[in-house]
């Protein structure tokens, strides 16, 4: 089996460097230079893989990005292991492995090949239709499905690579270097555009580089010679960057592109560690100059899909650019010239072409008639009708075509063969022209879709733009480039091409057999094994837009995106629906081009870098205390504080009853803080807060509730006027950003006239909440001077004083219900002020407790957390807060959506409190709460919004909303769990100090 | 990803903008006098047009500023971007 095919030696691979790797746990050898694909065609292997449906033996088929069938898993086993790649891509390295995908327990002998032979049982839609009934067997299915599914393994360890991200801003974006890219690069360059050329492959040049027909010439060079010598210039060029092995994956509206730069995955273990793998281009480009150049078409024949059978183009670059010949017995397939150009290359190289076979009746061009001169024999007129050999071609058959190319007549002719070119015509690469929003036009002559109406600054050049010919070519480009960069004159004003004449054409989308369509297999869609049966089963079926054909079918469904086979699923279509082409429309290709890697979408973004995340000036102490940190929007905060070994539930316990008494302490840096001053700002506040603030004295504070115009709960917390015009409000942790941002919204389009400033001020601030009856001792302690006494300094009053010489503003607030003192500095004086207070209040026993503490003091309290006891369905009445909404404010944001006729119901879900028959039952938050245990359906009343065990009531208390609950008050309910249904009685939320009297403590 | 003039600081990336909805609905002066279908026609009934479009956006990551923008829904192609204020330009 094993014998080297490799031919005459070739530029491209370094025949010095000999590199030994593994497929499929065979050790064979390749050179630098070649891909996996072009070292296993050297070794004579064809057979890489097992298609998805029907497990039929599958080839490599082409030489680049669209490779439908040699999908291999590279690195198996390992914490570098990547399903789903090309083999055609993967640049060869010592000690790479890679094994096939989907095929058990061999790509030789594979069990899911039965399938091939149950084929007739599975038409297109099979899944729909069979493994939808019964609907209770669908995971059983689902089992059997994925493990036959070839979707590779993903890795089981971490990624040990680095990704990163970078932005590139460029005037002049080229993608593809080819010919056309090249020289639009080149051009933009020179007339001193910043330019940014990339190319997926690693060498520059494209097609024309190994493009040796002697019958085209520039500059009576051979276009492989010339283009050569223009690569060679482009280096020296300034205002020129180039990355080759970068592929677009992405082309967004107005020039923006995502490209993916692979930087180490050709390089062998020991040279990939500590370096970036890949990188996520994001380019901003004001032009873009797309020459994607085109994909060669298969034909579409009976068992057109054997190990063996490939592109035509495919086996022209293995001999001219890897030095590979893919077989000792060639045969090509075709329906225009571009074959005959890959057999001369091929005889060029003493490599044996047995034979051409052309469906057109004839071509008059200088190629063509080469080919005869070198005495390969050309069956005009005929198609193949079908092909054998299981594991790798050995045969083809083939007949006469009818004139109007329906059917076949005559007498069957078999040659023999181990390797097929197909050639069907060229489809333009127009996938990221599409993405860009562009819309395309189909072209009658060429068969394809062209690029029409362009929405971005951009222009497609070459082949993607629909020019073939290198005469064409460059003639267009020209223009189009003196058109796009406004420039008088380029490089290829005085270029002189010599082309092979015109050839004709001849399109056929599905290829006769004498075998009736039902008993053969024409593939359209290699990956999905979609057939031509199949989109015509699907149009008897009555399907009809080419979206659900290709959804029924799964044609263009798999990791290709159909990149070979689409056009002529549209085709076949057209011909069975009898419309045009041009009528269907083409599906939507989307973005990625080629698939990407998790790692480099999310770039440097992993781990502790995952997130943005912010910590309080107090943090390293928490730390260094262990304290336990929950995640509130992008804030750390001590969540509890356990000393020796407690449970979370024992240290909220013991934080909760020292703070009630004797003394807690809590970091309340995180509270959004907007400084808002102007000569407007008091009736500012009016607007925006429920309760009225006009007569609030400098020196006071106040809490508020705030509104969406909808009347629900938005935000709350307490503002201090600290002077005339100036304010400060605090806003929930999480709310902060959103409350400045509906703030200034509100100021520049509805009250414009306002003088209002509005600064956020949340990171320059430090708090520490002193709480508990011993907290003014503690804050006496600290600061001597100030007269704490309840006439001086009462509860909802502000002081300005001096710990020290650092200045503090200190708010007599409280969320706990505890006489309480909020201490503000400026941040970089946080962790002195926290660590003054634990010193001062040692002889106090003061406590630091965290979130779950102060969550459960102020449930106590029934004082809601918005979030938490509010869901925005939540007005300031369901929360039993009327006595903040004012009467006699004329309006506030809010206040006229209180009057609705919905937000008036009586039934509107309202906050009450519950308590459990058994205090020691503490219910889960979320809850659902019911009136009656045997109804059905059985009508939720409402549910658990917040839920402890109180340790200073020695009971479970919770808040809940339910239906109609204000009036509900001692009734009992009932919370039903997944074990037992618990009695509860409906409460006043307020449970702890109703009368308010420990504030003044 | 759009590239968004904004009047107040030029040429920026999307991601340093927020969508506000439709624009030129004005908050009314007199809110109790309203119905309540009224009201709800001021606070629950937005257009959603396939074609241009008049929309608010604030420069979130930016300049915090409010504007307004002329949009093709279809195309994404902006039309017009004109401060707060100012008035729409006539089609
Ligand atoms: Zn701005």
């Amino acid at each position: 089996m094993t014998k080297n095919l490799r031919v005459k030696s070739s530029e491209y691979i370094d025949e010095t460097s000999r590199i030994s790797f593994k497929f499929n746990g065979k050790t064979y050898h390749g050179f630098k230079g070649d891909t996996l694909a072009s070292a296993l065609l050297a070794n004579n292997v064809h057979l890489v893989g097992r298609s998805f449906k029907y497990h039929r033996p599958r080839g490599i088929m082409t030489s680049g990005s669209e490779e439908p069938n040699a999908i291999v898993q590279i690195n198996p086993g390992t914490n570098r292991t990547e399903p789903n790649v090309r083999a055609t891509e993967v640049e060869i390295y010592e000690g790479l492995e890679a094994s096939s995908q989907n095929c058990w327990p061999s790509v030789e002998f594979d069990i899911g090949g039965i399938n091939n032979f149950l084929s007739p049982f599975l038409p297109a839609g099979f899944y729909y239709k069979t493994f939808m009934w019964p609907a209770s067997f669908w995971e059983k299915y689902e089992f059997f499905i994925r493990h036959s599914a070839g979707l590779g393994k993903s890795p089981t360890s971490s990624d040990p690579d680095i990704y990163d991200h970078r932005n590139i801003h460029c005037d002049v974006l080229v993608i593809g270097a080819g010919i056309s890219g090249i020289l639009a690069a080149k051009n933009a360059a020179k007339n001193n555009f910043k330019t940014l050329l990339v190319d997926e492959k690693n060498e520059l040049g494209g097609l024309t580089v190994y493009e040796n027909n002697e019958f085209n010439k520039i500059d009576n060079k051979t276009p492989s010679e010339w283009l050569k010598k223009e690569i060679e210039e482009l280096k020296v060029i300034k205002n020129l960057e180039i990355k080759t092995r970068t592929s677009v994956a992405a082309y967004h509206q107005y020039n923006y592109l995502l490209a993916r730069e692979n930087l180490t995955d050709h390089l062998e273990a020991k040279d990939k560690t500590n370096k970036i793998r890949q990188r996520l281009l994001k380019i901003r480009a004001k032009k873009v100059i797309l020459a994607t150049g085109a994909l060669e078409r298969p034909l579409i024949f009976n068992n057109n899909d054997r190990p063996g059978i490939m592109l035509s183009s495919a086996i022209k670059k293995y001999s001219e650019f890897y030095g590979v010949a893919c077989g000792s017995k060639n045969i090509f397939f075709t329906n225009n010239d571009s074959a005959y150009e890959s057999a001369m290359s091929l005889y060029n190289k003493g490599i044996n072409v047995e034979a051409i076979i052309d469906i057109r009746e004839q071509s008059e061009s200088k190629i063509v008639k080469k080919v005869k001169e070198a005495g390969i024999k050309v069956y005009w007129s005929h198609t193949i009708v079908d092909t054998t050999g299981y594991k790798r071609l050995n045969s083809v058959s083939i007949m006469k075509l009818s004139n109007d190319g329906t059917s076949v007549t005559g007498s069957k002719i078999s040659i023999s063969c181990d390797c097929l070119g197909v050639a069907g015509g060229w489809t333009p690469a127009v996938h990221l022209y599409t993405q860009s929003g562009s819309k395309l036009k189909f072209d009658e002559e060429i068969k394809a879709f062209l690029p029409n109406q362009n929405t971005s600054e951009q222009i497609s050049v070459g082949s993607c733009g629909g020019d073939f010919k290198i005469d064409e070519i460059i003639k267009n480009l020209n223009q189009k480039l003196k058109d796009t960069l406004n420039i008088n004159e380029t490089d290829l004003d005085n270029i002189k091409v010599e082309i092979d004449q015109e050839n004709s054409k001849r399109n056929i989308w599905l290829l006769p057999s004498d075998k009736p369509l039902g008993k053969t297999k024409p593939f359209v869609d290699y990956q999905n094994d979609a057939t031509a049966k199949d989109i015509k089963l699907a149009l008897r079926e009555g399907f009809r837009s080419i979206e659900h054909v290709k959804r029924y079918t799964t044609t263009g469904m798999g990791t290709d995106q159909g990149k070979l086979g689409n056009m002529h699923a549209l085709g076949i279509i057209a011909d069975t629906a009898g419309v045009k082409m041009g009528e269907l429309g083409t599906t939507t290709f989307r973005p990625p081009y080629t698939p990407l890697t998790f790692g480099t979408i999310v770039g440097r973004n992993v781990g502790k870098f995952f997130d943005i995340f912010r910590r309080t000036p107090m943090n390293d102490w928490h730390l260094e205390n262990k304290a336990e940190f929950e995640n509130v929007g992008q804030w750390k905060r001590a969540w509890y504080y356990p000393i020796n070994g407690e449970t979370m539930h024992q240290a909220v316990q013991r934080e909760s009853k020292a703070a009630r008494e004797s003394a807690g302490i809590l970091d309340a840096s995180t509270l959004g803080k907007i400084d808002i001053q102007g000569s407007d700002a008091s009736e500012f506040l009016n607007r925006v807060y429920t309760n009225a603030w006009s007569k609030l004295a400098i020196g006071k504070c106040r809490y508020g509730l705030m509104l969406n115009e909808d009347g629900m709960v938005y935000d709350d917390g307490v503002t201090t006027r600290l002077g005339e015009n100036h304010y400060i409000m605090t806003t929930t942790t999480g709310g902060a950003a959103n409350v400045l941002g509906k703030l200034e919204d509100y100021l520049q389009t509805e009250w414009p006239e306002l003088d209002v400033y509005l600064t956020s001020v949340t990171d320059h601030y430090a708090t520490a909440s002193l709480c508990g009856p011993n907290s003014k001792k503690i804050l006496k302690k600290i600061i001597p001077d100030l007269d704490l006494s309840d006439e001086n300094f009462p509860h909802m009053s502000f002081k300005e004083a001096k710990i020290g010489n650092v200045q503090c503003r200190i708010m007599r607030i409280s969320f706990t219900g505890e006489l309480s003192f909020e201490i503000n500095v400026q941040a970089s004086y946080g962790k002195h002020l926290w660590e003054k207070c634990i010193e001062a209040g040692k002889e106090f026993n003061i406590t630091p407790y965290g979130t779950e503490t102060m969550h459960l003091l102020r449930a106590e309290k029934g004082f809601i957390i918005v979030g938490q006891d509010t869901d925005g369905t939540m007005t300031p009445i369901d929360l039993q807060m009327d006595w903040i909404v004012s009467k006699k404010k004329y309006d506030f944001i809010g206040k006229r959506s209180l009057y609705r006729s919905d937000t008036m119901r009586e039934d509107r879900k309202q906050l009450v409190g519950l308590l459990t028959e058994d205090p020691n039952v503490v219910l889960e938050e979320g809850a659902q709460i019911v009136s009656e245990l045997n109804q059905s359906p059985v009508e939720m009343l409402g549910h658990v919004t917040s839920s402890y065990f109180s340790p200073n009531l020695k009971k479970s208390i919770a808040l809940a909303v339910v239906r109609g609950g204000k009036d509900m008050i001692g009734k009992q309910l009932f919370v039903p769990m997944e074990s037992k249904n618990i009695n509860v009685t409906v409460a006043n939320p307020v449970f702890y100090d109703e009368k308010n009297e420990r504030l003044n403590a | 990803m759009f590239l968004i003039n904004c009047p107040y600081c030029g040429e920026r990336d999307q991601q340093e903008f927020k969508a506000g909805g439709e624009a030129h609905i004005e908050r009314p002066k007199q809110p109790t006098e309203l119905s309540d279908d009224e009201w709800a026609e001021y606070l629950f009934m937005r257009k959603n047009i396939k074609g241009v479009q008049f929309e608010r956006w604030n420069h979130a990551h930016g300049c915090r500023k409010w504007f307004n923008m002329v949009r093709d829904t279809s195309t994404d192609d902006i039309k017009a971007i004109y401060k707060m204020g100012e008035k729409p330009p006539t089609q």
